[in-house]
């Protein structure tokens, strides 16, 4: 019975050792600008969202968004939801067969794994090696 | 019970094969792993990952396979060493895309205005120059009036410590536009201190009793 227990924790220990050693590899690396969505969409069963700052850069420019959408530049800031959505807000200015491919390809938008929280990927605060830093006498 | 013994046993040799491997890895064989060569580097992630393997987007969705790989797009443009791995300024100005003005396109050309701001900075960085004209490529005044910056030369205050946080041009550069990395502090601090300059001593220096 003893030797069992040893050896089954023997064994636990082991794959814990080797698990160990690939988790390093596992770190995210999505492109720089990638925005998560996700402050309802998980809750509602749907994956997270994942909005690809480099693909819609380049067939418009910032300003159609940011200015003449009026998404505030903050990621999960803008409260959007689907019935904004399927009003013509936000995503649906142009997601709407018109512009680009419609609403009902769920999947593409919400690509993202389950419980990814709201971030801007690749951020410079997110690669810093510890959370902030306060200047001595902020100017 | 046997079999348990028989999975243990296996696995202990699979760790046994792999261990010097590691350890050969880490230069020495005496130094623990708390003391490992880099504690805090992070290697950078390998170039415009497909999204399958991009660490967020989920492999198990169909429609992931159905997104378009970043290096592929990437191809054509004009390519760089930092955030996206793309000069977005050059590509612009090269013609190698041509992101619309408005949401359906057409409409009027944006209002570029070539007008350079002088930041004089504190220490032995070169001055900041911020150029109006490659961000009103892109932007709409609007954008930074008045909501980020009061449209008077000298009139923001600014540090790096909030800029890293993500204030002032920070809201953008860190984010979306090129990152904050030992490899761009040029594109922003680009220029030089007058002929002479000198950084100024701290007090506690000039007042060392010892020296
Ligand atoms: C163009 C992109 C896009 C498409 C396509 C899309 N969504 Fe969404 N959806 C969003 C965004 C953005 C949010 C906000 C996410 C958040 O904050 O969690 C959202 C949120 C949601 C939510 C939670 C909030 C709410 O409104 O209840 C549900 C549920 C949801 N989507 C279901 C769907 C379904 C089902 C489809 C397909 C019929 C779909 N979505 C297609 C972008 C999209
Ligand atoms: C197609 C629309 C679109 C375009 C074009 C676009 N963005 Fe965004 N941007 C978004 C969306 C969507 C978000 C996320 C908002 C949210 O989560 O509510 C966002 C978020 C941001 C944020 C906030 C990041 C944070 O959390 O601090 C910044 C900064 C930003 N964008 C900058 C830019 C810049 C610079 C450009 C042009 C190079 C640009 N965006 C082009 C849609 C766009
Ligand atoms: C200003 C218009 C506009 C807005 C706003 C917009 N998109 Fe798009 N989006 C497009 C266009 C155009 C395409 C390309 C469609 C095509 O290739 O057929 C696209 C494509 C995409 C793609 C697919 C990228 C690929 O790899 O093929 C995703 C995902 C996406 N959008 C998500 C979103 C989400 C999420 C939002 C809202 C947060 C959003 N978009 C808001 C215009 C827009
Ligand atoms: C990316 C952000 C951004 C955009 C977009 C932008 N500006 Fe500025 N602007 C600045 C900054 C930063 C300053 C310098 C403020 C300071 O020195 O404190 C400035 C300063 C100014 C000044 C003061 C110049 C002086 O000599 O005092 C004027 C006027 C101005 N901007 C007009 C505009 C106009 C007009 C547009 C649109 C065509 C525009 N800006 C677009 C960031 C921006
Ligand atoms: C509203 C968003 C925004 C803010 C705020 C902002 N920038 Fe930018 N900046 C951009 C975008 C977009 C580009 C285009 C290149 C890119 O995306 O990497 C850019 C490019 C630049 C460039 C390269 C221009 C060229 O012609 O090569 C410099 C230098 C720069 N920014 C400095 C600054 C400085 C300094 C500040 C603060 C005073 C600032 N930016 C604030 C969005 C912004
Ligand atoms: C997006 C543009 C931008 C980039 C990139 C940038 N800086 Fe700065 N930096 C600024 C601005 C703006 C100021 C404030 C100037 C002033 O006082 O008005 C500043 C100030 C400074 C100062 C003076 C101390 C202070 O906080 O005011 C130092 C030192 C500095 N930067 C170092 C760096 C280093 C090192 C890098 C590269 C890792 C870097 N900067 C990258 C824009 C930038």
């Amino acid at each position: 019975m003893k030797i069992k227990g040893l050896v089954k924790s023997m064994r636990y220990a082991l794959i814990g050792g080797v698990l160990a050693l690939l988790l390093p590899f596992s770190a995210s690396h999505a492109e720089y600008g990638d925005v998560v969505i996700n402050n309802y969409a998980d809750a509602a069963g749907m994956r997270p969202v994942v909005f690809p700052h480099w693909y819609h850069r380049i067939r418009f420019r910032c300003k159609v968004c940011h200015a003449d959408l009026g998404f505030a530049f903050k990621a999960g800031g803008n409260d959007i939801t689907m019935e904004k959505i399927i009003d013509g807000q936000f995503c649906g200015a142009c997601h709407n067969g018109e512009v680009a491919w419609s609403i009902e390809n769920c999947g593409m938008c919400h690509s993202g794994i389950p419980n990814t929280p709201t971030q801007i990927h690749g951020s410079t605060v997110q690669r810093l090696v510890a959370p902030s830093y306060k200047s001595m006498n902020a100017k | 019970m046997k079999k348990s013994i028989l999975v243990g046993v296996s696995l202990l040799v699979a760790a046994l094969v792999s261990t010097p491997v590691v350890v050969m890895a880490a230069d020495t064989d005496a130094v623990s792993s708390a003391n490992s060569f880099n504690r805090l580097l992070q290697k950078p992630a390998e170039k415009n990952l497909p999204p399958a393997e991009d660490g967020i987007h989920d492999a198990e969705n169909d429609n992931t396979y159905v997104l378009q790989p970043p290096k592929i797009a990437f191809d054509s443009l004009v390519r760089s060493d930092f955030g996206n791995y793309v000069d977005w300024i050059k590509s612009l100005r090269e013609q190698k895309i041509s992101p619309r003005n408005e949401r359906m396109g057409g409409g009027e050309e944006p209002m570029i205005m070539d007008l350079d701001i002088v930041r004089e900075v504190r220490g032995s960085m070169p001055d900041v120059i911020f150029p109006h004209k490659g961000h009103t490529e892109w932007l709409q005044c609007s954008n930074c009036h008045p909501d980020i910056f009061i449209p008077q030369q000298g009139a923001n205050r600014m540090n790096m410590a909030g800029i890293l946080l993500g204030q002032k041009c920070g809201v953008c550069h860190g984010k979306v536009s090129f990152p904050v990395v030992t490899t761009t502090c040029r594109l922003c601090h680009s220029q030089a201190k007058p002929e002479g300059w000198a950084p100024s001593k701290s007090s506690a220096s000039v007042d060392n009793p010892w020296q």
